[in-house]
């Protein structure tokens, strides 16, 4: 399946270009269709689309060592997962409550784990995974593996405590970890403005000694050139960085966000949408011959059926058995049962 | 069998477990240089290192979820709060995040951390450093809890939890450090989680308590004795999971209950031990299971209204007379 990790130790080659642009595309076709799913009925509770940033998630994450690093994020997490390669329909179960999800639907949209690809949640508390993140990267150094993790979290919780906590102990103990907050410009429904007294939020690591850069985000080959070149000092000099991302968030908060007239202009995300990253890269592949409009048309609407035929796959599942909500609260025992 | 101090039993298990598996480690404030607040793990900094015993800031939700990500890949964190009552600042870590991940994750991961520290009053240290957190960790599916009282079962249960693959709370007291008592020395001795003891047999009454309360029921059998009354007294030292077995069988024997707790009367883990002898032994009861408790009040200062808080053995006797 194409969603599994690109190589990108030639990132501008034909090949690569278009492997790159097809990872976006359908990531961007994916979370539309969780969009729909969730407007059906079939998903419950909340959920959290990536459109508009997929150069962010394509551009970090296949730059790791994908299976060998450590990714973790809060709830807007399946073009993370979709990135290190987890099985979209099992995520697609996973987000409708199925017993084929990737955990047979105990996490939802919100967490989705996949450890074997190196994804560790999916987390709901904003700000409240970061100091996991710092453990993970903790814990690789405690055992003397250089891997290195990728802890993404957003503008909004670039204010909570614990992130700062986070930061201080990540540079005190020299932990192999990369804040990447992925400043989309809103927490929820409030904009940077309102819930930062400093906008630039790179700067979170500087009281803390840490290297921080502010980074674009919209333009994938750049963010893979970013990201190569920041991995690599961090498995290097083993030692923690925070960048910021500037990206931007098309969709509302989650699905359920209806009310976006009450804190943006269509104006303002029409002007966003002409920093389009899929649009940015389709371009480039354009101008450089490597295909054609017509070719990139085909690719999506094959793109949109490979979509449609997880969905039904995913759909078709059934809904865990009751017994099982009793499964996996500990790992060797039971509780009380009954009400 | 050495006769040694609960400190001293903790840090014997501490020592045993660091030496059977280098994953375990220690985190916390004033844990190594300072050689730690209650003195449990003086030299250990010197003893293992750094990277074995390291000292934090004073940040509890940063480093209870720093070890957290670190159990989550296999390192086997013990963490020790200064007081619990600080412990309730790593709230959100510890019941949002550490007692949800097997779950969350459909058991794709595991979260094998300790986290230890005295838990109710001391000596006049007042409000916020006072409180009895058993209650509100007990609430919580995915954690394991326990309050040994004894030194034997301090050093038992710690490796025990030690050993344990899922976020277990450790309650001490911070009363109890000094006590003394035989402790084994055999590196392989553990105390199983979900075994009350039975630590005193009695025919006419059943009393339970876990921490420092059982002394307390102790002397309150020994009054009752003296009364030609026989009580029972049993160290629940597991509150979750809780052992309904051994308590069952003593109240149908007895046919009277008795539950003790230093935490606030309202609300505390001692109700949930009642709600469920009444649920389980009604039929045996001769009179209601009562609660004797800490006062619904935040620790005051002074020693005397400090001491008015506490239950003592003459509020457990004035308690029981509606039933004896």
């Amino acid at each position: 399946m194409l969603v599994t990790p690109i190589d990108i130790s030639n990132p501008e080659s034909p090949d690569t270009l278009l492997h790159l642009y097809k990872q976006m595309l359908y990531t961007r076709i994916y979370e539309e269709k969780c969009n729909q799913i969730y407007r059906s009925g079939k998903a419950g509770g909340y959920l959290h689309v990536y459109i508009g940033m997929e150069a962010l998630s394509s551009g970090w994450i296949n730059a790791l060592k994908v299976g060998w690093d450590y990714v973790i994020t809060a709830y807007r997490d399946h073009a993370h997962a979709l990135a290190l390669g987890s099985d979209p329909v099992k995520i697609f179960s996973e987000i409708m409550g199925r017993s084929t999800g990737l955990s047979r639907g105990k996490g939802g949209s919100m967490h989705l784990y996949d450890p074997q690809k190196g994804l560790y949640g999916g987390w709901g508390i904003v700000g409240g995974h970061v100091p996991l993140g710092a453990g993970l990267a903790l814990g690789a150094k405690y055992k003397k593996e250089d891997r290195v993790v990728l802890n993404f979290l957003g503008d909004g919780a670039s204010n909570a405590g614990v992130v700062f906590e986070s930061l201080n102990m990540a540079k005190l103990w020299n932990l192999p970890c990369i804040f990447i907050i992925e400043n989309n410009e809103f927490a929820m429904g409030t904009r940077l403005e309102y819930h930062a007294s400093d906008t630039e939020l790179h700067k979170r690591g500087m009281p803390f000694g840490m290297k921080h850069e502010r980074l674009d985000g919209m333009d994938v080959l750049q963010t893979i050139k970013d990201a190569k070149r920041i991995i690599n000092h961090v498995r290097e000099y083993q030692e923690p960085y925070l960048v910021e991302i500037m990206c931007y968030r098309y969709a509302g908060h989650g699905a359920a966000d209806n009310d976006q007239a009450l804190y943006r202009t269509k104006d303002e995300l029409y002007k966003a949408k002409e920093r389009d990253p899929l649009t940015k890269l389709a371009n480039l592949i354009i101008e450089k011959n490597i295909a054609t409009p017509q070719q990139l048309e085909t690719m999506q609407e094959e793109l949109e059926e490979v979509v449609e035929e997880q969905y039904a796959e995913a759909d078709a599942a059934p809904a865990p058995e009751a017994e099982e909500v009793y499964h996996h609260i500990y790992t060797d025992m039971e509780v009380e049962r009954g009400h | 069998m050495a006769t040694i101090t609960y400190r001293d039993a903790l840090r014997l298990a501490l020592i045993e477990e660091m030496d059977r598996d280098t994953l375990v480690m220690l985190m916390g404030e004033d844990i190594g240089r300072y050689q730690g607040t209650f003195r449990v793990t003086q030299g250990l900094l010197e003893k293992y290192g750094s990277e074995r015993v390291m000292d934090t800031p004073i940040t509890e939700p940063g480093f209870t979820g720093i070890a957290i990500g670190a159990a989550m890949v296999g390192v086997r964190p013990v963490v020790e709060m200064m007081t619990m009552s600080f412990s309730i600042l790593a709230f959100d870590q510890i019941f949002n995040h550490a007692a949800k991940v097997h779950y969350m994750t459909n058991g794709q991961l595991k979260v094998p951390m300790v986290i230890r520290g005295p838990s109710g009053a001391a000596n006049q240290l007042s409000a916020q450093h006072s409180q009895s957190v058993d209650a509100w960790y007990a609430h919580v599916p995915g954690l394991k809890v326990v309050a040994p009282f004894t030194p034997q079962d301090a050093k038992g249960m710690l490796k025990s939890a030690i050993r344990d693959d899922n976020p277990v709370i450790f309650l001490e007291h911070p009363t109890l450090y000094g006590a003394k008592g035989d402790v084994s020395e055999d590196t392989e001795f553990v105390t199983p989680f979900g075994k009350a003891h039975v630590l005193k047999e009695g025919s006419d009454i059943t009393l339970l308590a876990y921490s420092k309360m059982v002394q307390t029921c102790l002397d309150t059998a020994e009054n009752l004795h003296q009364q030609g009354i026989s009580a029972e007294v049993i160290d629940i030292r597991s509150l979750l999971p809780l052992d309904m077995e051994t308590i069952s069988s003593s109240v149908r024997k007895t046919n009277r209950a008795v539950v003790v707790y230093e935490g606030w009367r309202n609300g505390g883990f001692g109700a949930e031990i009642a709600a469920r002898i009444s649920e389980e032994c009604f039929d045996y009861l001769d009179g209601p299971v009562v609660r004797v408790a800490g006062l619904n009040v935040p620790m005051p200062y002074a020693r005397n209204l400090e001491l008015e808080c506490m239950p003592k053995p003459e509020n457990i006797l004035e308690s029981i007379k509606k039933i004896l």
